[in-house]
């Protein structure tokens, strides 16, 4: 292709573009033909997601760089790309249920999520402030229109309108600190800047300080966590699921990316920002759970204190670190993708429950269903032999061999506290008294509920292939 | 024959069992029940007998680790690795040994949920073997925590009215000890590259790690042996959990603490455990003492032999930390021993209590009326309790005493006036439930054992009076590990008081 200059080809974003063409056409689709094109165009998302993902896989290995380095396919971007698709290829398979209902035949659903997930690979592969900014905002503005898709329920209104007004202010306060980071060094680029700052001047600690608000907020890490609960009790339920997925690993890789990439100079600097994150978001996910009785306000808390958990590997600012970030990440999106498809089965007589009373007694009614619940419970709190303990395993021996011992001991006596309300929940399905049988599983939610439980139940026996891939990911940054 | 991995067959074989039953007892009428029983029997007898195979390939004489099963796990340096000695081997037979008694225990007790009640129970045969033949620390952190979950639901599902607090009372305190240590593991983990439990035994740790990483592995294992002060899950979980759980419980979960402490403390950590020793020494002198003060004041029979394990657990940290031949082996010997008296002590209770459905002590009287055949096992297993010579629990007991006598005077002194304590309230406990009148109406009608409970005690019977007379078996099979650990250890602890000397 002659017209692509020197370090503009346009291979390194084949997948990006695939997927941008794709979701316009779905939108057209759906815009001519009408909302009876819902099924379809849901349907046609799922294959062109799979699509973006192999084309993905299939570019060339070691690093590729574009557009002047501001787009970067290196592992640690294929791992979370995939990681990133993964979840929300499986967000609209769980939503076949909710668009299916008269009032919630919009066709536009699948195509805001292609766009959001569009912003996260260009987040996940930015190499610039300018595209980490682009990438978050079309991740983002997608993501408060997806909030409200539930356009009669004031609740769901007040989510999205939330969200919008927390999520520009933190964007004002990300792109304040950008601005700040380049007029003190003169460059945008993570290299350049990697390369400019050795020494932290106050200006740069300043904007890095506005930019990682920014990012905390997108995480939703503690100071930056209020919008979290609202938004995930008010969304539609695989809204919330989508949420709680596929963004979170897009903003976690790119501050990931961020700090290690592009502030290494500084590393003690954005450590103490990191670790102080890291605590609080612990102890509140911990603590601020304990007395919830909303299954999806519970989730969202759980989700502020396992991000807390994922910035334990990143605070030790080492490859370990970032190979355990990628590796708890992995676990995450697969324990939480499968709690929300056993939220979308609490279902009596169509009624959707989300109250932990709810699940009283379905290790009696439902035997399998509360099994793999309260392996993804265990999982969660962080029991071996389930996933979630290994992916705790990666990011403490991270943390301890940075030699962050108060952040160890405070991190995991806080998953003890975080112990006590998943277990609350595996004791209102097995102790408690039963009450009415659920309406019959869909099968696509058994389907994604079957493959989450027994990826979390096995994971210790061949967890092999994953950690490897996680760490030439981690690997691909230093 | 010999490349068959024997060990991990024992480990995993209960799992096995439990997709059989998951298989083939569908429904929940009593025809599942029963297949659901039958099979759990069968699991636990094979994986008994596969089991004794070990005992009979395993050299005695070897001070190395046997059976050794190694494949490329986690990463570099954690692997899956598995193989027993003579400390670790006795555990494992203990806990192969005692689970088809649980089950056969839980035959009629248990009739709601069987099918899930006999899956949890091989899960955590698995779990508990799993256990004392790990080689890695992770896998041995993997083992020994995973054992919570079913521990956890046994308790919760099939206990007594507490059942919820017991449980999570239960699974919060271990799991609180159990991270301290996971931390340690992997501060472990960096020194050495390795959490191989054979290298680093011989590894080198630096002084200052040794304590840090002691006092984490005490957290860890002070609360599941359980050691005063953080022994008051136990009384609780004990008196809620289902008769089988509390045999399982006393029997082997307690275990896994001392087990620990001879496994990684004192070869890993020597001179820290030197240091910590008086601290070990009083704790346990505290709890032989002040719990069985507690014992006496119970009114409830399975807190009481609750208690009474707290005492007896005192002596064996107080054996295995005064670093001496005789402290160790009592140790290992006096954890065996009480594994099958204490476990057959919980039988005796749920006898009773599957009759009259309550474990008050003032419920009961005269049973000896009644229940002549009854009257003598407990009996049997009340002075073993004691320590009566004769029988295996005075074996143990007088070694550890004989150990911590060399090392420290007025800690024999005041563990062995637990002696008399534990002889007041066991035979307390015994006249009150089987001697004097027979007044209570409602015991007017009570049956003798049956021919099923008679199945599961009169082994026990048999091997706490063999042991006790006879102690060699045990005390050969662990011997030469013992001989190893205690001059490994006697060795760094002299090694720096000579150089102590020299500066």
């Amino acid at each position: 292709m002659s017209f692509e200059t020197a370090g503009y080809q346009l291979q390194p974003v084949l997948p990006e573009l695939v997927l941008a063409v794709g979701a316009m056409a779905l939108l057209m689709l759906g815009a001519y033909r009408g909302q009876g094109t819902t099924k379809l165009v849901t349907a046609l998302a799922v294959v062109l997601l799979i699509v973006t993902g192999i084309l993905e896989l299939a570019l060339p290995a070691g690093k590729l760089t574009t557009f002047g380095g501001s787009f970067i396919v290196d592992d640690f971007a294929r791992y979370l790309k995939i990681l990133a698709l993964i979840g929300s290829a499986t967000t609209l398979v769980l939503s076949t249920e909710f668009l299916s209902n008269p009032s919630g035949r919009i066709f536009e659903y699948a195509v805001l999520v292609l766009l959001s997930t569009l912003g996260m690979m260009v987040l996940i592969s930015a190499g610039d402030l300018i595209s980490l900014y682009l990438g978050l905002e079309l991740m983002s503005l997608s993501l408060y229109v997806v909030a409200t898709s539930n356009r009669d329920n004031a609740k769901s209104t007040e989510a999205g309108l939330k969200y919008f007004v927390l999520g520009a202010l933190s964007s004002g306060m990300l792109l304040y600190g950008a601005s700040l980071i380049y007029g003190f060094t003169g460059t945008v680029m993570f290299t350049g800047l990697a390369a400019g700052i050795k020494t932290g001047s106050v200006g740069v600690a300043f904007g890095l300080v506005f930019l990682l608000a920014g990012l905390c907020f997108k995480v939703s890490a503690v100071p930056f966590h209020m919008w979290t609960p609202d938004v995930y009790e008010g969304a539609p339920t695989p809204v919330t699921a989508f949420f709680a997925s596929a963004p979170k690993v897009a903003a976690m890789a790119v501050f990931t990316r961020v700090t290690l990439t592009a502030f290494p100079g500084i590393l003690t600097q954005w450590q103490q920002i990191v670790v102080f994150v890291s605590i609080a978001s612990m102890a509140l996910g911990s603590f601020a759970a304990i007395g919830q009785r909303n299954i999806k306000r519970l989730m969202a808390y759980s989700s502020i204190g396992h991000m807390g958990f994922a910035l334990v590997g990143l605070a030790a600012g080492t490859a370990e670190g970032a190979q355990g970030v990628l590796v708890y990440l992995t676990i995450y999106v697969t324990m939480t993708l499968g709690v929300f498809a056993i939220i979308l089965t609490i279902k009596r007589n169509g009624q959707n429950f989300e109250n932990i009373s709810d699940f009283a007694g379905l290790s009696r009614t439902n035997p399998l269903l509360a099994f793999f619940f309260a392996m993804l419970l265990f999982s969660l709190a962080g029991v071996p032999p389930l996933a979630g303990f290994f992916g705790k395993w990666y990011v403490f021996v991270a943390a301890i061999k940075a030699g962050l011992f108060t952040l160890s001991v405070i991190g995991v006596l806080t998953s003890v506290v975080g112990a006590y309300y998943y277990l609350s929940i595996v004791k209102t399905m097995y102790f408690d008294e039963p009450l009415t049988k659920l309406d019959p599983v869909r099968f696509e939610l058994g389907t994604v509920l079957t493959l989450a439980g027994l990826f979390n139940i096995l994971f210790f026996v061949y967890p092999g292939p994953l950690v490897s891939a996680a760490t030439s990911a981690a690997k691909s940054l230093f | 024959m010999t490349t068959w991995p024997i060990l991990s067959i024992t480990t995993f074989l209960p799992i096995f069992g439990v997709a059989l039953i998951y298989l083939m007892a569908r429904g929940s009428d009593e025809t599942a029940n029963n297949t659901a029983r039958w099979i759990a029997l069968w699991t636990t007898l094979v994986t008994f007998a596969v089991s004794l195979i070990l005992v009979v390939r395993f050299d005695p004489s070897q001070t190395d680790f046997q059976f050794v099963e190694k494949g490329s796990w986690l990463a570099t340096g954690i692997n899956y690795h598995m193989g027993v000695d003579g400390i670790s081997l006795p555990f494992v037979i203990l806990t192969t040994a005692l689970l088809p008694f649980c089950i056969v225990a839980s035959w009629k007790a248990i009739q709601v949920r069987v099918r899930e009640y006999m899956m949890a129970f091989l899960v955590l045969e698995t779990l508990m073997v799993g256990t004392f033949s790990a080689l890695d620390l992770v896998l041995f952190y993997l083992f020994f925590e995973g054992g919570l979950i079913p521990m956890f639901l046994i308790i919760g599902v099939w206990g007594g009215p507490r059942r919820v607090y017991a449980s999570f009372k239960f699974f919060l305190y271990t799991f609180l000890g159990s991270v301290l240590m996971l931390l340690a593991i992997m501060a472990l983990y960096w020194n050495g590259n390795t959490t191989d439990i054979p290298t680093l035994m011989h590894a080198a740790v630096p002084r200052s790690l040794q304590t840090w990483a002691w006092l984490a592995f005490f957290a860890s294992f002070a609360v599941k042996m359980p050691m005063w002060p953080v022994h008051t899950w136990l009384p609780d979980a004990h008196v809620e959990a289902p008769t089988a759980g509390s045999v399982i419980l006393a029997a082997i979960l307690l275990k896994m603490g001392g087990y620990g402490f001879l496994r990684f403390s004192l070869p890993m950590f020597p001179l820290a455990s030197h240091d910590f020793a008086p601290l070990i020494f009083s704790l346990s002198v505290i709890a032989i003492i002040y719990t069985s003060l507690v014992a006496l004041m119970q009114e409830d029979m399975k807190k009481l032999i609750a208690y009474s394990s707290v005492a007896h657990m005192g002596f064996v940290t107080m054996g295995i930390f005064a670093g001496t031949i005789q402290g160790v082996a009592g140790g290992v010997f006096q954890m065996i021993s009480h594994g099958i008296v204490s476990g057959a002590l919980f039988l005796c209770v749920g006898i009773v209590y599957d009759r009259m459905h309550t474990r008050e002590i003032a419920a009961y009287g005269g049973l000896v009326n009644r229940m002549p055949l009854y009257a003598l096992v407990f009996m049997i297993f009340t002075l073993a309790n004691v320590g009566l010579p004769g029988t295996s629990g005075f074996i143990g007991e007088f070694m550890t005493l004989l150990g911590t006598f060399k090392v420290s005077l007025p800690t024999t002194f005041l563990a062995t006036t637990g002696l008399i304590l534990s002889s007041c309230y066991a035979l307390w406990l015994y006249r009150k439930i089987v001697f004097g009148a027979l007044v209570k109406p409602a015991l007017m009608t009570i049956k003798d054992m049956t021919w099923r409970e008679c199945l599961t005690l009169f082994p026990l019977v048999a091997l706490t009076i063999w042991f006790g007379v006879y102690p060699k078996p045990v005390l050969d099979m662990s011997a030469a590990s013992v001989q190893q650990l205690v001059t490994n250890y006697t060795t760094a602890v002299t090694a720096v008081k000579a150089a102590a000397l020299l500066q």
